[in-house]
């Protein structure tokens, strides 16, 4: 009754990277359903970013100045793009932990399958749970008065700036997620959550005492969220400093340094998962 | 090439170490094609490192391990063609049902898409699977959630087939369920290398039995070979009463032709016997003609407790957990 199934056997570089792609269509796929059919992260994936904005926007933002002049809201809404963007690395994080130790890794390590195609396959679904997450956002922040004013090329190249930090902040959750385990990547909440606000993301750097300022002027998301809220046309002056003038080639340089050195090294810690 | 004759297994002098302490220590073993063997030890022998090691998920520091004809270190990939491996944990996707999960790793291997599906079904009828096969896996019991394992790992019908404590935290109708898909794969040809912390287990499955201490195989050999070094069967008799203790352990010690352990504070003698059923009757008879009350009597096989004991020459720090292996009770 039962056929025998002859091991496939990848004979050129092209059917080998067909196949890559193959395996991450067929990771990404599984990711997704998971979406799909899991209410509460389909709650999630709705509710929070609205409580954040309803929060933030209101709950908050009665007391908030934005320097330079302008609405509090139209100013939080690229600072909530980015932190949500910047958070999405917990997802990754996570679901690799998860992976590995539920013992899903081990078994694609021990299955003649494309180790890129693993990965790629991760990057896909993170990629597409991430527009899904803007998407949502940004219907949150027109609900909520804020909108973009420079035009849809500007506002489309502000959408791509914050989908590149997320690309970059995959390689740093696999290559973490790789090291933790599932306990201590819900712990990476902890000093994440801090991180996301140590920068322009809620309140100018410059309301901010002078060292914390400085921290924050430098984090790479400051640079994504104020490059966004040039793009946007929203309000929110940067200040003086080199990294507020520069804002645009930062939000594209970041995540490609992130991406260059958080790339290579998950790639070689996946490799050495057997020392 | 390097193809051994018949030998679907072979390691020689294996080490590993994760920092100081050695998780190999010259790990041998040979399992013959066709064969179920089951690499027996308590946690922390070193049988998971084992198995890592040989579905090339894990570098030895040294040593040799071949595997399907094909050396580990050296040709990974070939032989990743032709294992199979279930881990500890069952790598199931609780969100997709059961037939989309074997679909999945059906594509996964690179089957085209009919063909996954086709194989899925099989896979599904053998491991008797089909009625729960558009079910969510959340909804499945442990034992279902096991065989879906098994049979992700069987979807390229591979000729060497790892199991990592496939029965561990199951009860015993689940366990049962598994113990027939693994007779089911054994018996469709293929190679089966299972570990386990239970020799009861092992006996029911195996033709072989290699028994991990410490990072080395210390006994290697059919169960019945690995038994009758151990002593057999014992007889575990419980009184009722301490006061008929020393005439009990007369009783035992004339069916058994050695004296028992005593262990008077739980009134409990216990000895090897080899005529099982024989030994059993006639103590049973002796005790109820001489009027001494009995609370149990028990027919068990050694526990893996005993046979450390016996291999190692020394109780090893394991608990007692465990050491109620045997089913046959008789009171």
């Amino acid at each position: 009754m039962t056929t025998l199934i002859a091991p496939v056997i990848p004979r050129s570089r092209l059917q080998r990277l067909r196949w890559t792609f193959a395996d991450g269509g067929v990771i990404a796929r599984g990711n997704l359903i998971h979406l799909v059919r899991n209410p509460s992260a389909i709650l999630n994936l709705l509710l929070y970013p609205a409580v954040m904005v309803l929060l933030f926007g209101y709950v908050f933002g009665s007391a908030m100045n934005v320097a330079g002049g302008g609405d509090y809201r139209e100013f939080l809404m690229p600072g909530m793009f980015a932190q949500t963007m910047t958070l999405g690395v917990m997802t990754t994080m996570i679901i690799v932990t998860n992976d590995a130790a539920r013992g899903v890794t081990d078994r694609f390590r021990s299955m003649p399958i494309s180790r890129s195609g693993v990965v790629l396959g991760r990057a896909c679904a993170d990629m597409v749970n991430s527009v899904l997450e803007l998407a949502v956002l940004l219907g949150c922040g027109l609900a909520v008065g804020w909108s973009w004013h420079r035009g849809a090329g500007n506002a489309l190249t502000a959408l791509g700036l914050l989908l590149l930090l997320r690309f970059a902040l995959i390689w740093v959750g696999i290559y973490l997620g790789l090291m933790l385990t599932p306990e201590s990547a819900s712990a990476a909440w902890m000093p994440l959550m801090p991180l996301t606000m140590l920068a322009n993301t809620f309140v100018s750097p410059e309301l901010m005492p002078g060292w914390m300022g400085a921290i924050s002027e430098w984090n790479p998301l400051s640079a994504t969220v104020a490059a966004c809220r040039e793009l946007f046309g929203n309000p929110g002056w940067g200040g003086d400093s080199w990294a507020a003038a520069h804002a645009l080639p930062l939000a594209v340089a970041w995540p490609v340094a992130l991406t260059l050195v958080f790339l290579p090294l998950s790639a070689r810690r996946y490799r050495r998962l057997d020392r | 090439m390097e193809r051994m004759n018949s030998l679907a297994v072979v390691a020689e002098g294996v080490r590993k170490h994760y920092g100081g302490a050695p998780a190999l220590d010259g790990f041998d073993l040979a399992v013959p094609e066709g064969t179920v063997c089951g690499l027996l030890g308590p946690n922390g022998a070193g049988k998971t490192t084992a198995v890592r090691v040989l579905t090339t998920l894990l570098r030895a520091d040294a040593g040799r391990a071949v595997v399907a004809g094909f050396d580990v270190a050296a040709r990974p990939a070939e032989v990743r063609y032709r294992i199979g491996l279930a881990g500890q944990n069952a790598a199931v996707d609780e969100i997709l049902t059961g037939r989309e999960n074997l679909e999945m790793w059906g594509r996964l291997y690179h089957l085209d898409a009919a063909t996954a599906r086709r194989r899925a079904g099989e896979l599904l009828d053998r491991f008797g699977l089909a009625a729960d096969a558009e079910k969510r896996v959340k909804h499945y019991s442990g034992g279902m959630r096991r065989r879906l394992d098994l049979a992700a790992a069987f979807v390229l019908a591979p000729s060497v087939l790892f199991l990592d404590e496939p029965t561990t935290g199951l009860d015993p109708r689940n366990r049962d369920e598994v113990w027939q898909a693994v007779r089911e794969l054994a018996a469709s040809g293929s190679t089966v290398l299972m570990t386990t912390q239970y020799l009861f287990e092992a006996d029911q499955l195996a033709h072989q039995i290699a028994v991990i201490d410490a990072g080395r195989v210390i006994a290697d050999g059919s169960p019945d070979e690995l038994k009758s070094m151990v002593g057999g069967d014992q007889i575990d008799l419980v009184v009722r009463d301490a006061a008929g203790l020393a005439e009990a352990a007369r009783v035992l010690a004339a069916a058994a032709g050695r004296d028992p352990v005593a262990d008077p504070g739980a009134r409990r003698l216990t000895a090897p016997v080899h005529d099982r059923i024989g030994a059993l009757t006639e103590v049973v008879r002796e005790l109820g003609e001489r009027g001494i009350a009995v609370e149990d009597v028990a027919l068990r096989r050694p526990t893996l407790d005993e046979v450390f004991l016996s291999l190692t020459g020394e109780r090893t720090a394991r608990a007692e957990e465990g050491g109620h292996g045997e089913e046959d009770r008789a009171a």
